[in-house]
């Protein structure tokens, strides 16, 4: 009978998932390795001895502007050309700042200022998507400032 | 046989093995080999003088060296190809031992990656415009490194139209690729140069000399009249003036700046504002 001696299962076939999940750890620890074995055997390799590569400290560059600090090559001089003259000034201040420290950004507008715009800016975006009957709540601040949009009014149940 | 000559070649290199830094601004031959400051230890030749006070022991306290053109590494040494003065730039931030190189002197451009090159477009051929650079082969500029350009938005680039642009590849086993943008796609100034003006060729030293930071010969041009200047690496300058006669003047001086001194360039100047 079938149940008497275990039918040889070939390794494929041990090897699927199914089979696998109820086999002990240790069991699938040597049937990983064995895979890993003749995967990495498969593998080509130089027959070399291990050349250990010398960490140098010398990097070759062949080219000059690493060397001597050059300046950009277009140039224009007494306004002969504008747009070249501005390129000038870009370009050779951006080799300054790359040697010199950035300086903090100065700001055109204050922080202050622009907290203030933005709470009038709110509202006067928010008014430009409400709905008709809506726009009537926005103008009701005597200061000028433009309130935020008020509570709907909902339908009320007459109580008799 | 075989040793006797190796003992002699060792003992010739090591005779001629003299420290970097004591051959700055010198003119070496190719063929030297060159010491790095932290070799120098009882390689010297005679090994006499002080020995120099090593804050941090350990010979990997040096950061990295970089040899530039004229010279190569060979081993741990320097080993120079060019014949010229050697020239250092210490390091700005810090980082690495700074620069080595050999100011050199020639006329003959060979392509390198990230130099501005003025060229001249030779042929059409399909999506790529081949322009000569004054190397061994003409470059490839694709018509899509144009800042804006796209397949249907070709660049207006006709045969004989003077280039200003970058290679992106430049060795010596593959034809050299330029490109008009940055690596940001901007063009920064790269790409047609303009109608008229004259290009003429000089000494890659020339051209090197000009673009120096406190380069004495542009701000007495400057000051002459109105014009542009555009130079490129490959020994090429372009120049714009008002007149022909102004354009003229201009390449003469630039041309000649080569060979005089400073105070024959100052009577020359002097003359002109004369003039």
């Amino acid at each position: 009978m079938a149940a008497e001696r275990k039918t040889k299962l070939s390794k494929n076939l041990l090897r699927m998932k199914f089979m696998q999940r109820g086999l002990d750890s240790e069991t699938k620890k040597q049937l990983e390795e064995e895979e890993k074995k003749i995967i990495s055997e498969e593998h080509w390799y130089l027959d070399l001895p291990e050349l250990k590569e010398k960490e140098s400290f010398i990097i070759e560059e062949q080219s000059f502007s690493l060397c001597e600090d050059l300046l950009y090559g277009r140039m224009s001089f007494r306004g002969f050309n504008p747009e070249v003259e501005k390129l000038m000034l870009q370009m050779n201040a951006k080799n300054k700042a790359e040697e010199v420290e950035e300086e903090t950004v100065e700001l055109d507008v204050s922080d202050e200022e622009m907290a203030r715009r933005y709470e009038t800016l709110v509202g006067t975006i928010g008014k430009k998507f409400a709905k008709k009957r809506d726009r009537a709540n926005y103008e009701e601040d005597e200061n000028g400032d433009i309130k935020p949009i008020k509570t709907r009014k909902m339908f009320l149940k007459p109580q008799d | 046989m075989a040793e006797a000559a190796a003992v002699v070649a060792e003992s010739l290199a090591g005779y001629r093995a003299r420290a970097a830094r004591a051959v700055l601004e010198q003119v070496v031959l190719p063929g030297e080999e060159l010491l790095l400051p932290e070799q120098e230890d009882g390689e010297g030749p005679g090994g006499a003088g002080e020995r120099p006070l090593r804050l941090n022991a350990g010979a990997r306290s040096r950061g990295r060296v970089v040899c530039g053109p004229g010279l190569r590494r060979c081993g741990d040494r320097l080993l120079v190809t060019k014949c010229g003065r050697l020239r250092h730039k210490e390091p700005g931030s810090g980082s690495g031992g700074g620069v080595y190189w050999v100011d050199s002197q020639q006329k003959r451009y060979v392509p390198v990656k990230g130099d501005h090159v003025i060229g001249i477009v030779t042929a059409k051929s399909g999506d790529i415009f081949k322009v000569d650079v004054g190397g061994s082969e003409p470059a490839s500029l694709s018509y899509l490194a144009f800042e804006g350009a796209t397949k249907r938005n070709r660049p207006n680039v006709q045969v004989g139209d003077l280039i200003y642009g970058q290679f992106v590849v430049a060795n010596k086993d593959m034809e050299p690729e330029m490109v008009c943008i940055d690596s940001c796609g901007r063009a920064c100034g790269m790409g047609v140069i303009g109608q008229d003006g004259l290009l003429f060729k000089v000494t890659l030293g020339l051209i090197r000399r000009l673009l120096a930071p406190d380069c004495e010969i542009l701000q007495e041009v400057g000051k002459l009249y109105p014009l542009e200047i555009v130079f490129g690496m490959n020994g090429r300058i372009w120049v714009k003036a008002k007149t022909i006669q102004q354009t003229l003047i201009l390449a003469n001086i630039l041309e000649a700046c080569e060979h005089m001194t400073a105070d024959q360039r100052k009577q020359i100047f002097s003359r002109l504002a004369e003039s």
